[in-house]
């Protein structure tokens, strides 16, 4: 069993649902990633998603597209970004690690060298938001062999007769995107997404993660009561972008540790 | 391999093109292959579409010999595609006429654009006002600068002009741009793409829109000159002037094909716009084709006098058609292209864009090399008034 299913299975046996940061690796600066690491992880995170940043990210708002902007200014690479997995493992073996980016850096480095190198450096699952089942031509597989989970998004606009077919590229998780737009759009519907959820675990065996719309403790909650894992990105990065430089650690961590309340109070 | 079959049904020219977009945007690219299946095989449509063709653009375009200037670089005859002649003065408009009949069809009341030099920003404006649609441009806030003249004229015709200001504030981020409005007012929206590239279904109907540029070509040369002509040469951006008239002509093997894309300072020097040329395979903007992208994958800025070449990928068909040796690709470095500029204007009285001015120039490389009764056609796409003051700017000349 990947890291990511005995991790969702451990939750579930808890009675918990899962909370899932994301944060762009490099941002502000390469040695902030690892410290961030550890720091969501003290303050009750579940799985971390690692943003790999690109210079034309087109699926995100514009708070990711400039935590992108300025890893790409501190020259940070896929090469980096799996060096600070590798590191973050030394001290951790149990939390799982996503990463997320775009198909580009990946294919340039070569599907199969990166699931290799990936692998090595511990990393667990990987979602590359503008590779869809149709395109992933057998790269899923490529995944798989090397025991990295390819992580799959569903949205408001996919019709149920995909969502079958979709599942069965994917493992791990499935992530939700609550909206359509780009990351860190606002007003979330709670309802309309526990109609779609039913819907996605009716064709669907893998936990279901939703992202997109999740600002705070309140909106955690509501999304736990409906969902296997709650997402949360644009908000964190936000924190990043706007706390001094000697405070992001700490300020990243007391935000954290408020959305796990809201996610806690949903199974209480 | 039929080259008239591709792209697959999932949009593959070979290992090129296909669909790499973020799951939203999944269901609005089906919905509109479908619906272009559907109005391509529809006499109505396409009947419209050939009367809007005539009667607002003024095609069929001409084929023109241009006898002087065949005279003055001495050698092979040029016979200039004059696309410059169309509404909106370039070939632009063939597509957005088409895409918007679409997006009537499937009851999109909003449409929305990149642009760079503003060409296809001012036909998607057109059309939005001939139909009674809103419309949204996306432009690089460097591009708003450079272009103020085709900003203005964009809000004549009634839209709404938004500067992008993300990445390297140039065509690529305008289109990062237009596809997060797209992906977040997917339902009500029609995304109007101004190249032969993005996500399928794209390529394949800018293509098909463009195709009628070949179309006429062929018959023209036929009557005007009795054959084909040895070499047909257009300037390659995103590439969907070229593919225009390239596609009709893979029915003519015989004919050379040779895309001309924009060498900036030289290739050598780094500073191009040569995709093709000097670029490597990748992903970008929801197709695979050649990029410049850097060691580590990531996209890089390119240089290029010409606004509309000034992208740093290029359509998934003529990347194809490179691998399959059915078409040349060479790069024509900025000063070439600005000496050809001249030339048209002083030989021919005709003021060509900076974009054609390559094809142009590469038409006076070959020429000499070539006998006096071989025959060069060069796709005019599109007239330099928008040019001007690029033009006078590196001339040193205050206008």
């Amino acid at each position: 069993m990947s890291r990511i299913s005995s991790t969702f299975a451990r939750i579930k046996g808890e009675g918990k649902k899962a909370l899932i940061p994301f944060i762009t690796a490099g941002d502000p600066g390469k040695g902030y990633t690892v410290p961030l690491m550890h720091a969501l992880v003290e303050a009750g995170v579940d799985i971390i998603e690692l943003g790999v940043p690109f210079s034309d990210p087109m699926a995100d708002g514009p708070v990711i597209q400039r935590a992108s902007e300025r890893a790409l200014a501190n020259k940070v690479s896929l090469r980096d970004v799996l060096a600070m997995v590798a590191e973050f493992r030394k001290t951790n073996t149990d939390t799982p690690v996503v990463l997320m980016g775009y198909a580009n850096p990946v294919e340039h480095m070569g599907y199969e060298a990166f699931a290799k190198a990936a692998s090595e450096a511990g990393v667990d699952g990987v979602l590359t938001v503008d590779i869809p089942p149709e395109e992933s031509l057998g790269v899923a597989d490529v995944f798989k062999a090397h025991g990295l989970d390819p992580i799959f998004l569903l949205s408001p606009t996919t019709p149920e007769s995909r969502v079958a077919e979709v599942a069965k590229a994917a493992g791990g998780f499935v992530y939700y995107v609550s909206l359509k737009g780009v990351t860190g759009s606002a007003n979330l519907d709670t309802e309309d997404v526990a109609r779609k959820i039913a819907m996605i675990r009716s064709h669907c065996a893998l936990p279901v993660g939703v992202g997109f719309g999740i600002r705070d403790a309140q909106t955690a909650e509501a999304i736990a009561r409906i969902a296997d894992a709650v997402v949360v990105g644009s908000r964190i990065v936000g924190e990043i972008e706007s706390a001094p430089e000697d405070e992001v650690v700490t300020r990243v961590k007391y935000l954290v540790e408020a959305l796990r309340r809201g996610v806690d109070a949903a199974a209480k | 391999m039929n080259l008239n079959d591709l792209p697959d049904s999932r949009g593959h020219f070979g290992p090129y093109g296909g669909i790499f977009v973020a799951e939203t945007l999944m269901a609005a690219l089906e919905e509109l292959r479908v619906e272009y299946d559907k109005a391509r095989k529809d006499p109505a449509f396409m009947a419209e579409y050939a009367y809007e063709l005539k009667h607002y653009v003024g095609r069929p375009s001409p084929v023109y010999h241009a006898k002087r200037l065949s005279e003055q670089y001495g050698g092979a005859q040029i016979y200039l595609k004059r696309e410059d002649l169309n509404h909106t003065g370039a070939h632009k408009i063939n597509n957005t006429i088409g895409q918007a009949l679409l997006a009537r069809r499937m009851g999109k009341k909003r449409v929305i654009a990149e642009t760079g030099a503003g060409q296809h920003g001012v036909a998607s404006a057109t059309v939005a006002a001939r139909y009674g649609m809103e419309c949204v441009v996306y432009m690089g806030e460097e591009d708003v600068q450079r272009q103020a003249p085709n900003v203005f004229r964009m809000k004549l015709l009634g839209a709404t002009v938004v500067p992008v200001s993300s990445g390297s504030k140039t065509l690529k981020d305008a289109l990062n741009e237009a596809m997060r409005d797209w992906v977040t007012n997917v339902e009500s929206t029609f995304y109007i793409l101004g190249t032969a590239a993005g996500p399928h279904p794209y390529p394949m109907l800018v293509r098909d829109f463009q195709c009628v540029i070949g179309n006429e070509a062929i018959a023209q040369m036929q009557e005007l000159t009795g054959r084909q002509p040895d070499c047909v040469v257009a300037c390659v951006g995103g590439g969907s002037n070229a593919i225009g008239i390239f596609h009709p002509y893979l029915a003519h093997p015989e004919v050379r094909l040779i895309g001309v894309e924009a060498g900036g300072s030289g290739v050598e020097s780094g500073k191009h716009a040569a995709t093709l040329t000097a670029g490597t395979p990748g992903v970008l903007h929801g197709f695979r084709s050649y990029l410049m992208q850097d060691e580590n994958g990531q996209i890089i800025e390119t240089h290029s006098v010409s606004a509309g070449l000034d992208y740093p990928g290029v359509g998934p068909e003529h990347a194809w058609l490179k691998d399959a040796h059915k078409a040349e690709y060479i790069a024509v470095n900025d000063d070439e292209a600005l000496a050809a500029f001249h030339d048209l204007c002083r030989f021919e009285g005709i003021i060509p864009a900076l974009e054609s001015s390559h094809a142009l120039a590469q038409a006076k490389k070959l020429a000499p090399t070539l006998k006096k009764e071989q025959i060069i056609l060069v796709n005019l796409s599109g007239r330099g008034d928008k040019d001007i003051n690029t033009v006078a700017r590196i001339s040193g000349i205050q206008l």
